[in-house]
């Protein structure tokens, strides 16, 4: 049974405390979206072995939605941030390249593009 | 008094009290134990050496172990509401006055007719459930299982509620320690050292594990130990206490047993322990193996360790004359146990041509005969050992000489118990030396943060003379799988792998030869290791037989998964509080009791508790609904609507966040105004539905259905946080701080308007679909001239604490019109009279508020809504979908909730083809004869047509399409 | 027979209010109107018979005794007009019981996965007793302990339970 750290109020909750949310960083399709975008918005998840970003709701708690990277495979979390945040954390990025160094985020890297 | 039982040895037994003997009962013989025993060293020293029947062949048996890894010794413990089955002899306590029955045999253990099968056995190989019964087909239903089932299962379950309290509790530590041996003891004190909360684990009644037993001045090193640790404020000592799962993030579940036997102090009998480690260390020590000898199952053979155990620890003699026979050094101890206390032992049977280690001189020099290079070649006897054969390990099984002895005592070496490292992903490793799978230091469990959570010391590890100090050098131990090593199929059929299950060595490799090659499926075609005891003897020996069958390395077979509980938990303990009163949170609204009072007949509405009726003296249920909804058509009813739920959302963006929750317009509804608003969620299905009211500029009031309340909040907050979070709104869901009734019926404002207060209740001042506030009896209220049963109707909100007052004063008030209380069947009727739809009845998570023709509530204006984008889907727009329309059964009678139109033809499998089904059907009081409502293919466009409803029966029940709305189609009652 | 865990008893009179708003801009209006400082996250600030409690980023909780409800709402309204905040009374929505007494920990230790080590003297945990919502802080003695009003039967209940006599968790 997951523990998890809410980034909103600091608690350790373990899971009978939380609410499930899916994945994470989803972006809604309105009116506007085509079949195959609202298709994919619906339907279309991960669902992988490894490095994942999942919605929880602190639901016994303060009641605020947070995100989590856990790894589906070692249940490892690479840590835990809040909702209103379009990525995670460079700091979360390097704790999941640590244990999956074969593991790239599918968002541009601030430190990368300045290699790059 | 003083009898003393046969087998009880005049002294020594370092766990037991003689000067305590405790009376006891076994398939109605009266036998003593002493206190400190359990129930095997107690039955053991009254010379009961049979305790049990075999599951498959129902073969007589004795114990072969002392703990938690017996497989034969099940015993049905108790009566009444206390009766369980399954106990292990092991591992229970001795009470005094305790009734033990056996299990698995008809009409008795000496004479048991289901022991037919042993002789039946050629006919009874591995897989043959699989490969009989198959065929031909109806003998399946009508032959086979019946039989099969009424042979099956072990032990009986009990028949009454158990009578006893449990709970559970939860823990925290930095440091979990299972294992109260010395291993687990020394390493509790260096963790203690580092200064975080340390928990240690036994589940025996005692300290120390093996070591008081196996070595000299164990006792003193444990106590040493133990002296250390009861000083420190840091650590906390549990006995008794089973840890039997570990799971995800140091999450451990360990049962105490408070009192199990000693039931009259009224206090919890066990307690689940919830606990939350920052690490494990399991120091579970390890199980003793088997050996693969013919006959090996026969009562009186048992683990080298059990039967010093049963000396040593209870005083006990599993017999008089005991022959040893091992591949390792460790079972000489027993030996020499044995010889100590004054029994014979006939011979150390050793596997290996050399034994020269310390155990081994100290038993020839106490002059026990030693012969190595020897293996048993058959034991002989039936319910009893009576002597073996002997043969050379090396060859098929010739048989070289025999030996007369009561008991053979086995080992086949060690096995690290690993269940709890494993349970949560901990892999594990061949040691060819020690031929044992010990962990995987490489490949260990991981916790949240990555790292190791679970450490395994001592014999767990595979470090099996963990003992440091007070250890003897031992040499080494040989792999013995079978005994002989080429012994012929003859043997092999009778050497016993899983005793309870009764699988043998001939079971395993004919399952390797039928191509189950994977572990997995070996164990379930064989029934290897299913047992009770979970392969907790079995395993290692079946898994080393199975990979000689395929010829390959063991590591390679690998091992079946380990799976928590350890050992059988008892529901009770899962259960905890969680049964009578306490089995849900019951939610009870602030008139329950009225309600109650008022003969109440309840209804469960999610966790609330609502009243359904309120039948009078004579009435049943029903008949309570049709006088309440005549009541209220007539004159003037009450409904506890306090479940319904009551959010608030405010604030500068609150309109243009409710157009996106709701599909039609709720920014425009002007203050003091209400509006029917629906829900959908983002695949377009309606989810609640409620009128909203908008209580002031800034602020709305949103109902939800009375399963929706939280759902919907929640709902609520989802968008708000993850979506719009830039948008300013605030939401509060209010449902438990407002008591809500609705006074409904022509009479409702007459009603009303006798309460002193300060709200105009006349139609120009409030119409319907408006709200006021104010005072009304006294109590600050909130009213809503909404209607939900097409009355006339108000729905009045007041503090929850001032509900019943308010209720109260309606009844007081309203009795010369009759006023009625109603429940929600009569309100479910009544909606329904007016073809009002209700969420879960009309709606099951794949309708639209189109189908339902709710287009008048969906906005056309709106760019947007939760639900929208969806409902503009190609199969949502198409005219097939089922819409809603009513029904008319056409005899009389009331169609069945649910049932379906049919078609002409049949689909792909077999079944009529449908085109609708009923979503809600009652008999109206109101109109005198039943109404419906359904969806049906092309519904509002068939109106007149028939169709038809198959019954059980094989009849079908016919029904004609008509309009919803059954009931004051025009609404001027609600409008009056 | 040995005594009880604890003392169990329901907790009448007290008002609630809820406070929605952005603490950072609100705060020191909250404070002056409440009577009583911000708390830190997860933390209750008390001061004679008035309470306030953190509860979520954005939400406090007011106890106070339910004779100055009425007022500290108008107050407390006042105060945050112009600003965008939600204050409402939620005093009949709750269940208030205080479990007291030398084993007041054993007690809540059965029923809610907490771990009151953590908790400061000062801390406010949300989290659920058995099956339904709760939160709790530490009172002089013991804990207060504070539902959902529809469950207080329920609450009762397996706080009874818990506290029955003879089911210390000190190992035996």
């Amino acid at each position: 049974m997951l523990i998890l750290l809410c980034p909103y109020c600091g608690v350790k909750a373990e899971e009978t405390e939380l609410s499930p949310g899916g994945e994470a960083h989803l972006k809604r399709i309105g009116p506007d979206g085509t079949a195959e975008e609202f298709e994919a918005y619906l339907f279309a998840r991960k669902n992988l072995k490894g490095v994942h970003f999942e919605r929880w709701r602190h639901a016994y708690g303060c009641g605020k939605w947070f995100l989590a990277a856990r790894d589906t495979h070692t249940m490892q979390v690479y840590g835990t941030y809040k909702a209103q945040t379009a990525h995670a954390t460079d700091e979360i990025v390097a704790n999941a390249r640590q244990a999956r160094p074969e593991w790239v985020p599918d968002w541009p890297q601030a430190s990368e593009a300045v290699v790059g | 008094m003083s009898h003393t039982p046969p087998f009880r040895l005049p002294k020594g037994g370092r766990l037991i009290d003689r000067a305590f003997q405790l009376a006891f009962r076994f398939d109605g013989r009266h036998l003593r134990g002493v206190q400190g025993d359990t129930l095997a060293s107690a039955l053991l020293a009254n010379g009961q050496m049979l305790m049990g029947r075999s599951f498959k062949y129902h073969r007589p048996r004795g114990p072969i172990a002392s703990g938690a890894e017996e497989p034969n010794a099940l015993l049905g413990l108790g009566q009444g509401g206390r009766f369980e089955p399954n106990q292990r002899a092991s591992t229970t306590a001795l009470e005094a006055g305790m009734v033990l029955r056996s299990q698995n045999c008809w009409p008795s253990l000496d004479a048991d007719v289901g022991a037919i099968n042993t002789w039946l056995s050629p006919l009874l190989p591995a897989g043959f459930y699989y490969k009989t019964f198959i065929h031909p087909r109806p003998f399946w239903k009508h032959l086979f299982e019946p039989i099969i089932r009424r042979s099956a299962g072990l032990g009986r379950a009990p028949s009454d509620p158990d009578p006893d309290r449990y709970e559970q509790a939860y823990a925290f530590a930095e440091v979990v320690v299972v294992g109260g041996g010395i291993a687990g003891l020394t390493a509790a004190r260096d963790a203690a050292d580092k200064g975080g909360r340390v928990i240690v684990l036994e589940q025996d009644p005692h300290w120390g594990g093996r070591t008081p037993t196996d070595h000299d001045g164990g006792q003193a090193a444990i106590d040493t130990l133990l002296e250390d640790l009861r000083g420190r404020d840091n650590v906390t000592l549990r006995r008794n206490t089973m840890a039997t799962g570990l799971y995800d993030h140091g999450y451990l579940l360990a049962r105490e047993a408070l009192a199990d036997h000693d039931l009259n102090q009224g206090i919890p009998r066990q307690r689940l322990w919830r606990i939350r480690a920052g690490h494990v260390i399991t120091a579970t020590g390890a199980l003793e193996r088997p050996l693969s000898f013919a006959c090996n199952d026969v009562p009186g053979v048992m683990l080298a360790s059990a039967v010093r155990d049963f000396i040593a620890d209870y005083g006990v003699a599993p017999g008089k004359r005991i022959v040893v026979v091992t591949n390792n050094d460790d079972a000489y101890r027993t030996a020499l146990v044995a010889h100590g206390a004054g029994l014979e032992v006939v011979a150390v049977i050793d596997a290996r041509l050399r034994a020269k280690g310390d155990l081994p001189q100290a038993a020839r020099a106490a002059g026990i005969r030693v012969m190595t290079g020897t293996a048993i070649a058959k034991v002989k006897g039936g319910r009893h050992v009576e002597g073996v054969a002997l043969c050379e390990q090396a060859g098929a099984g010739r048989v070289t000489g025999s030996l007369d002895c009561d008991v053979v005592a086995m080992s086949g070496g060690w096995s690290p118990v690993v269940h709890l490292y494993s349970h949560c992903g901990g892999r594990l490793t061949w040691d060819e030396p020690e031929a044992m799978f010990r962990p995987d230091p490489a490949r260990p469990p991981l916790g949240a943060d990555g790292k190791a959570m679970v450490t395994v010391l001592g014999a767990a590890n595979g470090d099996l003379r963990c003992a440091g100090d007070l250890e003897r050098a031992e040499g080494a131990t040989m792999p013995v799988w079978v005994m002989p090593h080429n012994a012929p199929y003859k043997l092999r059929a009778k050497m016993w792998l899983d005793f309870q299950n009764d699988v043998k060595v001939s079971d395993v490799e004919l399952a390797a030869r039928e191509g189950y090659a994977s572990v997995e499926h070996a164990k379930r075609y064989t029934t290897l290791g299913m047992a009770t005891d979970q392969g907790k003897n079995s395993n290692i020996n079946g898994l080393a037989v199975l990979s000689n069958a395929l010829n390959q390395p063991l590591e390679a077979t690998g091992t079946t998964t380990f799976r928590p509980p350890y050992t059988p938990l008892t529901l009770g303990t899962i259960a905890a509080e969680a049964k009578g009163d306490a089995f849900q949170p019951l939610r009870k609204t602030p008139i329950h009791d009225w309600h109650a009072r008022n003969g109440a007949s309840f209804e469960p509405v999610g966790h609330w508790r609502r009243p359904y009726s309120y039948p009078r003296a004579g009435e049943d249920r029903h008949a309570a609904v049709n006088r309440e909804i005549l009541a209220v058509r007539s004159g003037v009813g009450t409904l506890d609507a306090s479940t319904l739920g009551k959010i608030v959302v405010k604030g500068p963006d609150a309109g243009r966040f409710l157009d996106m929750m709701y599909t039609n317009m709720m920014s425009t509804l002007p203050v003091g105004k209400c509006r029917y608003g629906l829900m959908c969620n983002e695949n377009g299905f309606l989810m609640d539905d409620g009128v909203v009211a908008r209580l002031s500029p800034d602020t709305w009031l949103c109902h939800t259905t009375t399963g929706g309340a939280d759902r919907i909040h929640g709902h609520m907050e989802d968008w708000l946080q993850c979506e719009w979070w830039d948008w300013q709104v605030y939401t509060a869901n209010l449902t438990e701080q407002y008591a809500q009734i609705a006074v409904a019926g022509p009479r409702a404002r007459e009603l009303l308007q006798r309460l002193p207060g300060t709200i105009d209740l006349k139609q120009e001042a409030l119409p319907f679909m408006q709200w006021a506030e104010g005072e009304l009896a006294g109590i600050p209220a909130r009213l809503y001239r909404i209607s939900f049963s097409g009355e006339l109707s108000y729905e009045i909100a007041v503090p929850a604490n001032r509900g019943l007052d308010l209720w109260e004063t309606l009844h007081d008030t309203g009795r010369d019109l009759n006023i009625t209380p109603y429940g929600t069947e009569a309100m479910h009727v009544m909606r329904a009279e007016k073809g009002f739809i209700m969420i879960g009845d009309e709606t099951d998570g794949t309708v639209i508020p189109q189908d339902l023709g709710l287009h008048w509530a969906i906005s056309k204006k709106k760019p947007d809504y939760i639900g929208k984008r969806a409902q503009a889907r190609s199969f949502m727009k198409d005219g097939s979908r089922w819409q809603l329309v009513g029904l008319e059964s056409l005899d009389g009678r009331v169609l069945p909730d649910g049932a379906y139109a049919v078609e002409p033809g049949v689909n792909a499998n077999g079944q009529r083809k449908t085109q609708g089904r009923v979503t809600s059907s009652y008999h109206s009081p109101t109109l005198n004869r039943p109404i419906a409502m359904g969806l049906v293919r092309h519904g509002p466009a068939r109106m007149g047509q028939v169709l038809d409803f198959p019954i059980p029966g094989g009849e079908a029940m016919k029904a004609r399409i008509v309009d919803p709305v059954f009931y004051d189609k025009e609404g001027t009652r609600l409008n009056g | 027979m040995a005594e009880a865990l604890a003392t169990i008893a329901r907790i009448e009179g007290l008002g609630m209010i809820a406070i929605r708003a952005d603490l950072s801009r609100t705060g020191d209006a909250i404070a002056e109107a409440a009577g009583l400082a911000i708390p830190g996250v997860t933390r209750i600030v008390t001061n004679g018979s008035r309470s306030l409690g953190w509860m979520s980023p954005d939400e406090l909780l007011l106890v106070l005794p339910v004779a100055e409800l009425a007022d500290t709402l108008t107050t407390l309204t006042d105060a945050l007009s112009g600003e965008h905040a939600l204050v409402v009374d939620v005093s009949d929505a709750r269940a208030v019981f205080d479990v007291t007494g030398p084993h007041a920990a054993d007690v809540i230790a059965k029923l809610m996965p907490v771990d009151l080590d953590d908790l400061p003297f000062d801390g406010l945990r949300r989290s659920r007793a058995a099956q339904t919502a709760a939160a709790v802080w530490r009172v002089p003695g013991g804990f207060r302990l504070i539902g959902f009003r529809s469950t207080a039967d329920y609450l009762r209940l397996i706080l009874e339970n818990a506290a029955i006599p003879g089911s210390r968790l000190a190992p035996r």
